[in-house]
């Protein structure tokens, strides 16, 4: 930046931050340095308050009343009925003998994905981050290289691939050229949910390779140096030695991406509308289709689904963090 | 005498002046299938210049909003005075009846009599909601060149869904085109041939009954043809819900039958053009009856407007003849006005064009009660999104016909149940 | 030190040419290439006509049929190429086609129609772009106010989400105060719901609190982000308190603390989370799309969608669209990547 545009802009600064100065100082003085953090913390707790904590509330309120009506005082009251009626099924592990089976299809769905998504993920993240960190020329440019897709719009990634992937794309054309057969990608069930599996590492590996990146960065070089000094071999003092102090960043990744992957529902959309079939068809579009798409939106039904999902997120979360604290 | 002169034209400024009316502000909501948008904006301009008062701003927004926002936004009070609206039964309740606002309520009843019934609540209402924007009609287009190259005459007009099928079979073989037909992924569009089949979908007091011998003939024809390649099973396997077109396949000749509707027209006349020969013709028949489905979109008024007297006044301008045959002609929509369709719309269209045109107006004038009738049904996107769900999922292999019968009857029970 | 111990260990050591290297370097080629490969051809795609996109195998350029003005002729003629018989060779323009025989003329002597077969001939392509997917965009609308509220939402909703997150975080990472850990928890917690849910209350509230249609309703819901507290925090974790103590005992207040000392350390992860936030602003569709009904209201995204009606998918717009949507941010990611990448990586570290 230019000497003048510089100077101009921490004039700026400085004259539009010393405005809350006096009025803050007279709450120093009578709240105290510890409870003004309160008012530090304020202006956010009062957005998440009211746009967060709120409708999470109202959500609640959906999930335990019925009808068809959209304001929460014009719904009747009818407990667990919504609850009840998701989880009734005779045989949990095949959709097709519960009453909601669009549900279970999610749910089933969903775990597979989230397995397989964050398993490979995560392995290819390590991957690439372990690349990363050799002395490569040009490194700062396939660094951003691989997390470019992370900046674009779920929709934009959706677009991007299902343009590559349908029928007369340039996927099949390149497989003509070698010789093989066009594919219909996303009209075998298998093969659509495998491409979701991709599209969603594509589009979400740079994010977690950066971090992995930093955390192998981060490991002081006399410790290698030890190790070699003691003639280690290589795989045990990856073992020993990197995994274990990469394990913070390990867990960050692993939390991150395992909240992320269990709310899948943008790209998938765009991509297969959930399909072929049901092959697709995740727990949060199940929550979108009841709740939005329908003639007649269930909002009480999709409320309730809703808290299902961020009830696992929660126990999730919570085991791997206790896991994790055990270990150390 | 100057300052006589000064308060003259002081005088003479301030008479001058026009005095400070308020203007009426409405908003429209819009959306478009082709261009009826952009040409109701014109129009509305042109409303405005001959009625100052009133100053209309339209809103184009996508389809998906008219169907997921504007419920919400009616809810909470914060909804347009009109919108261009399809499916009815999401926002019926908060329709206004403009009868006592008309010049000539029963001019509107005579041209727009049954449409009129698709946007009333129940056999007790005679309220008039608002203006049909176009009729639409669900037709089949054939690719014409390709039954040439394989030699296979046209079915005539009494051919039926198993004559077309075998037909176009025969064609795509001869041809080496991919697949013999395609239709939209709508519950919709299977309406037609289900009904031509003998379904009835409606019980006599008017709920739904959908799993009849005639839908199951229709369904079981439908899954066989997309499993044996007779149809592209891609436009509806690959879904698990939502709105899916053809037109692509069609459009680069890799089916020889599409079926979908005169709202296609435009894209037809535009972007296929005479690369190759196309044609509408007549919807097939069943043992029952040979139709489609009808359809169209409406702009229809919300009672929480501030201004339906205004409101009206609009509406029945558009409703006016002349104007509505300018419509009509310049978004290529087929009439929803008796009136305006005796009389004949002069399109702009080349001749392949105005040929389709007239077939789609055959196909209009051919349409079973039955049909009508559904498409007044309040919940029948229910059905209809019931219908192209369980039978894609039968399609991918995910369920069996029978399991298919037993889930949309479900579907729809679940849905009615909860909309109480 | 064998190779494969260089492999899994490396840091910035000594350069040797073995096949690790060659591996390594052969994997981030292969990296780059499916990383920005689909993008390009996203653009690529974007400057071909709509008949163009509908053809298998698709090309890499755009390839349109010529055209030619025919003196007589109210609009420019395709030109084909016949491929057999008497006039092999010749190029001519096709005035029309019925079933399967073509009217052609020579365009040097308009007067005389030759008719052909439809498969003797072949239409002659050139390359030429597809300008009318981006300027039919910008002419079917008023795109500058469209951009303006873009721009708008995403500089102030960036501007308020700076500030309130990284007060925020300051509290959480410098204070000591009862609450604290259980404030942070909660806002993390949120990370847990999906944004769907929340949609229809969000709408309610905003109504109730009249931000319906307004600029600022779209703004004020996601200004408080759980991912810049966090990654706010863990950076200013790692700035010392010596700094502060020392503050303080000029007398300087905690405010003048705050906005003296701690953000300008906090650069980089403001950076960050800046481009972050331009980011997410840009993209968001679904609640401008609920909240704002009003058309001098919408922003580029939603007037970009504006084009699918009920009944038609045309690709072509959506190509173009989708190239206009990912514009800004790759501009800023071009300039900005360093930033970014140093700034998670340094978030992510501590």
């Amino acid at each position: 930046m230019s000497g003048v545009a510089a100077r101009t802009a921490e004039r700026t600064y400085a004259a539009v931050m010393n405005v809350p100065e006096r009025p803050m100082r007279w709450a120093q003085a009578r709240l105290g340095t510890g409870r003004l953090a309160w008012l530090f913390v304020a202006p956010n707790l009062a957005i998440f308050g009211i746009f967060t904590f709120l409708p999470i509330a109202i959500n609640f309120v959906y999930a335990f009343t019925g009808g068809p009506e959209l304001m929460p005082a014009d719904r009747a009251v009818i407990g667990l009925a919504n609850l009840r009626e998701l989880l009734s099924c005779s045989n949990y592990l095949n959709p097709n003998t519960c009453t909601r089976d669009i549900f279970w299809d999610g749910v089933w769905n969903t775990l597979r994905f989230v397995v397989l998504q964050v398993g490979l993920m995560i392995l290819f993240s390590l991957i690439t981050a372990l690349v990363l960190n050799r002395k490569v020329i040009g490194r700062g440019f396939f660094r951003a290289a691989f997390f470019y897709p992370v900046l674009l719009s779920p929709v934009v990634v959706a677009l991007i691939w299902k343009w590559i992937l349908q029928r007369y794309g340039v996927l099949n054309a390149v497989a003509t050229d070698v010789g093989l057969h066009p594919v219909d990608w996303l009209l075998n069930g298998s093969s659509a949910f495998s491409w979701t599996v991709f599209v969603s590492i594509w589009a979400h590996m740079g994010f977690y390779t950066l971090i992995l990146l930093a955390g192998l960065q981060a490991i002081p070089a006399d410790i290698y140096e030890a190790a070699a000094m003691d003639a280690a071999p290589p795989w045990r003092t990856f073992r020993r030695i990197t995994l274990p102090l990469l394990m913070p960043s390990m867990l960050v990744v692993l939390v991150l991406g395992l909240i992320r992957a269990v709310q899948i529902f943008d790209e998938v959309y765009v991509l297969t509308g959930g399909g072929p079939g049901t092959a697709t068809t995740y727990l949060v579009q199940f929550i979108y289709q009841t709740g939005f798409a329908a003639q007649v939106r269930e909002y009480g039904l999709a409320a309730a689904a809703s808290l299902l999902l961020a009830g696992v997120l929660l126990v999730l979360t919570l085991v791997q963090l206790r896991a994790t604290r055990g270990s150390r | 005498m100057r300052s006589m002169g000064v308060a003259a034209a002081l005088v003479a400024a301030i008479s001058l002046a026009p005095a400070a009316q308020a203007a009426v502000q409405l908003r429209i909501t819009c959306y478009s299938d082709g261009n009826e948008c952009p040409i109701t904006k014109e129009l509305a301009a042109r409303f405005t210049q001959q009625n100052p008062d009133i100053q209309i701003e339209i809103d184009e927004v996508p389809y998906s909003a008219i169907l997921q926002s504007l419920p919400v936004q009616l809810a909470s009070g914060n909804g347009p005075d009109i919108a261009r609206v399809t499916l009815f039964g999401s926002v019926q309740r908060y329709m206004l009846d403009l009868r006592p606002y008309l010049k000539d309520a029963d001019q509107w009843e005579a041209n727009f009599g049954p449409e009129l019934e698709w946007m009333r609540s129940g056999p007790n209402d005679h309220g008039i909601y608002g203006l049909m924007t176009q009729l639409t009609v669900t037709s089949p287009f054939v690719d014409k060149t390709l039954f040439d190259q394989a030699n296979v005459p046209l079915p005539g007009p009494k051919a039926t869904w198993d004559d077309w099928a075998a037909a176009v079979a025969k064609v795509a073989k001869a041809t080496n085109t991919p697949f013999g037909m395609a239709w939209d992924r709508s519950g919709h569009r299977f309406a037609g041939p289900a009904i031509s089949y003998g379904a009835k979908y409606l019980s006599p007091d008017g709920k739904p009954a959908v799993i009849d011998d005639g839908f199951k003939a229709m369904a079981s024809r439908w899954v066989k043809w997309n499993q044996d390649g007779t149809a592209d099973k891609s436009i509806w396997a690959a879904q698990a819900s939502g709105y899916g077109d053809a037109f692509a396949d069609f459009q680069n000749a890799k089916i020889v039958l599409y079926l979908s509707g005169s709202w296609q027209l435009n894209r037809m006349v535009k972007q296929i053009g005479d690369s190759f020969d196309w044609e509408v013709v007549p919807n097939p028949c069943g043992p029952t009856t040979c139709t489609g489905m009808p359809g169209g979109a409406a702009f229809v008024a919300f009672k929480e407007t501030k201004h339906p007297a205004e409101v009206a006044r609009f509406l029945d301008w558009m409703e006016q003849p002349a104007i509505y045959t300018e419509f009509m002609a310049k978004t290529l929509n087929i009439p929803a006005s008796a009136a305006v369709r005796k009389a004949g719309v002069n399109y702009d269209l080349p001749s392949a064009g105005k040929a389709a045109m007239q077939a789609l107006l055959q196909n209009a004038d051919s349409l079973a009660p039955l049909a009508y009738k559904l498409q007044g049904y309040h919940y029948n996107a229910t059905i209809f999104n019931a219908t192209a769900d369980r039978l894609s999922q039968v399609i991918a292999g995910d369920m069996t016909l029978d399991q298919a019968y037993q889930r949309i009857t479900e579907d729809i029970n679940q849905a009615l149940a909860a909309a109480k | 030190m064998t190779s494969a111990a260089q492999l899994l260990t490396a840091r910035r050591g000594r350069f040797r040419a073995d096949w690790t290297d060659w591996v390594s370097y052969a994997y981030l080629i292969l990296g780059v290439i499916v990383m920005f490969g689909p993008v390009l051809w996203l653009f690529a795609s974007s400057f071909k006509s709509e008949a163009g996109l509908n053809q298998f195998p698709p090309t890499l350029l755009p390839w349109q049929p010529t055209q030619v003005q025919v003196a007589g002729q109210p609009a420019p003629l395709p030109l084909v190429r016949v491929l057999t018989g008497a006039h092999a060779g010749e190029e001519l323009a096709e005035v029309r086609r019925i079933g399967l025989i073509a009217q052609l003329v020579d365009p040097r002597t308009p007067n005389q129609v030759i008719r052909l077969r439809a498969d003797a001939i072949k239409p002659v392509m050139q390359v030429r772009a597809a300008w009318d997917n981006y300027t039919g965009l910008f002419s079917k609308f008023n795109f500058l106010r469209y951009l303006f509220n873009s721009v708008f939402i995403t500089v102030v909703a960036t501007l308020i989400t700076l500030l309130i997150n990284s007060m925020a975080a300051f509290a959480l990472s410098k204070y000591r105060f009862r609450g604290r850990d259980g404030v942070f928890l909660l806002m993390i917690a949120t990370l847990m719901i999906p944004p769907t849910i929340i949609l229809v209350p969000n709408f309610l509230i905003a109504s109730a609190l009249g931000l319906v249609n307004s600029l600022w309703g779209v703004i004020l819901p996601g200004v408080a982000t759980p991912t810049g507290v966090f990654l706010l925090r863990q950076y200013m974790l790692t700035l010392p308190d010596d700094l502060i103590e020392a503050a303080r005992m000029d007398n300087a207040s905690e405010w003048r603390i705050y906005w003296r000392i701690v953000l300008p350390l906090s650069a980089p992860a403001l950076a960050v989370l800046a481009i972050f936030s331009v980011m997410w602003r840009w993209n968001e569709f679904l609640w401008p799309l609920i909240v704002l009904t009003r058309n001098e209201h919408f922003t580029l995204p939603l007037a970009l969608y504006s084009f699918q009606g009920e009944l038609t998918t045309s690709w072509n717009y959506i190509l173009s669209m989708t190239v206009i949507t990912l514009l800004p941010v790759t501009i800023i990611f071009i300039l900005l990547q360093r930033r970014i990448t140093q700034g998670i990586a340094s978030a992510g570290v501590k």
